[in-house]
């Protein structure tokens, strides 16, 4: 406890102490602050270290939280709900419960075999990977915490609207056959003894397995944004991904599914290219497109269904993200 | 001892392999340590995150690399 404590109030000295400490670094150098070269240097020299030290934050807590809901915990609380309340549930329980995309194939069939409405494991399965707190983080340290909620917000829609409408097509006979005929089992779980301690542990060991391997991708976001941001002229981006391009939403959607990065990596670029008048439903709909449409996922769900039923996940979800674009560059 | 890590082949499931690999090395135990692959198999364990472990037929670990404290006292047993 006293250790937690000690280490919140160091972590909240050093954050404030990183603008003037980047100036300061900034200055030291024989480039004129206010040159292309100064501005993209104070961009990253201020940004990395705030990005990383929210993120370490962030990460850690939320280990600390994700130990009171494992996979296993959250599909006991799925498993026999009927669909619509509980598209709701399973869009929420994604934000906390923990995920790694190469567990997407054992999971989903976990919650197929225990009951889970099929709709409803969508729903999970599209919330998982794009809401969760390396995303709102990265936002929020960039762009603010307006754009976080809303992000929030939207990415929580997107997944219970496209779950919920993948269960009203009863596309159960398009899982593989194996799938189906899978013994069910019931979902019952057995949680063990945790204590504080192994809720820090397990805060400690987020923070190596996630910080440990999102940083390289975060240095280079912000490398690639401090390039954005010192030399790209102003209103650049406003000509193609502005607001009165009403094809630069479903093209950044297209753009978005081959490429395969985390959250962490595409944020920072595209936090410059938001600075330099591309729209922010484009750039949002550009995001969740390469966040939650990737093309690597899709061929491992290939192993648990098939063709038909992948693809219309990708076109619900697509559909959603489209919307999500169109109606916040006509709104904002 | 019989030790199998579950896993479809993600960097996670190879860190584990290797880490119980070199934990048994030092420790001077002696394991017979396989990898399963095919989802099938790992289904039939009734784990749903990867990588996960068992020991003897029984699942001991499941979602995310064992600390090294962990699997020496695996082998310890």
């Amino acid at each position: 406890m006293a250790f937690l404590a000690v280490a919140i109030i160091a972590w909240l000295a050093l954050y404030n102490l990183l603008n003037p400490a980047a100036e300061a670094l900034v200055a030291t150098l024989p480039i004129d602050r206010n040159s292309h070269l100064g501005g993209a240097l104070q961009f990253f020299f201020y940004d990395t270290p705030k990005v990383l030290m929210l993120l370490t934050g962030v990460v850690f807590v939320m280990g600390m939280i994700n130990s009171y809901f494992t996979p296993e915990r959250t599909r006991a609380l799925l498993a026999g709900r009927s669909e619509g309340a509980a598209n709701v549930m399973a869009a929420t329980l994604g934000i906390v419960t923990p995920f790694c995309s190469c567990s997407a194939v054992p999971l989903f069939i976990g919650f197929v075999q225990a009951g889970v409405p099929l709709g409803v494991t969508f729903s999970f399965l599209i919330s998982a990977p794009m809401v969760n707190e390396v995303a709102l983080t990265l936002l929020f340290g960039l762009f603010g915490w307006k754009v976080a909620l809303l992000y929030l917000g939207l990415g929580l829609s997107v997944a219970i609207v496209a779950g919920w409408t993948i269960g009203r097509l009863k596309m159960e006979a398009h899982l593989e056959d194996w799938v189906r005929d899978m013994p069910k089992m019931s979902a019952g779980f057995d949680a063990g003894q945790v204590t504080l301690a192994d809720r820090v542990e397990a805060g400690f060991a987020a923070v190596r397995q996630i910080v440990g391997k999102v940083w390289p991708y975060i240095l280079a976001g912000i490398a690639i944004g401090a390039v954005i941001h010192g030399y790209v002229p102003q209103d650049f981006m406003a000509s193609f991904m502005g607001r009165e391009a009403w094809w630069s939403v479903p093209l950044a959607v297209l753009l978005g599914v081959p490429m395969y990065t985390n959250a962490a990596g595409i944020i920072p670029i595209v936090q410059a290219l938001l600075v330099k008048g591309a729209a922010l439903g484009t750039v949002l709909a550009f995001m969740m497109s390469v966040i939650a449409l990737s093309l690597p996922e899709m061929i491992i769900l290939r192993k648990v269904l098939k063709v038909r039923l992948i693809a219309t996940f990708a076109a619900v979800v697509a559909c959603g993200i489209l919307l999500v674009g169109f109606v916040f560059n006509a709104v904002l | 001892m019989d030790i199998k890590v579950l896993g479809t082949g993600c960097a996670n499931c190879k860190n584990t392999l290797a880490l119980i690999d070199q934990v048994a090395r030092d420790k001077g135990v002696a394991v017979a340590l396989t990898k399963v692959e095919d989802i099938k198999d790992i289904m039939a364990y009734g784990v749903m995150s990867t990588p996960a472990v068992v020991i003897n037929g029984k699942v001991v670990h499941a979602g995310g690399v064992p600390s090294r404290e962990k699997i020496a006292q695996w082998l310890m047993v």
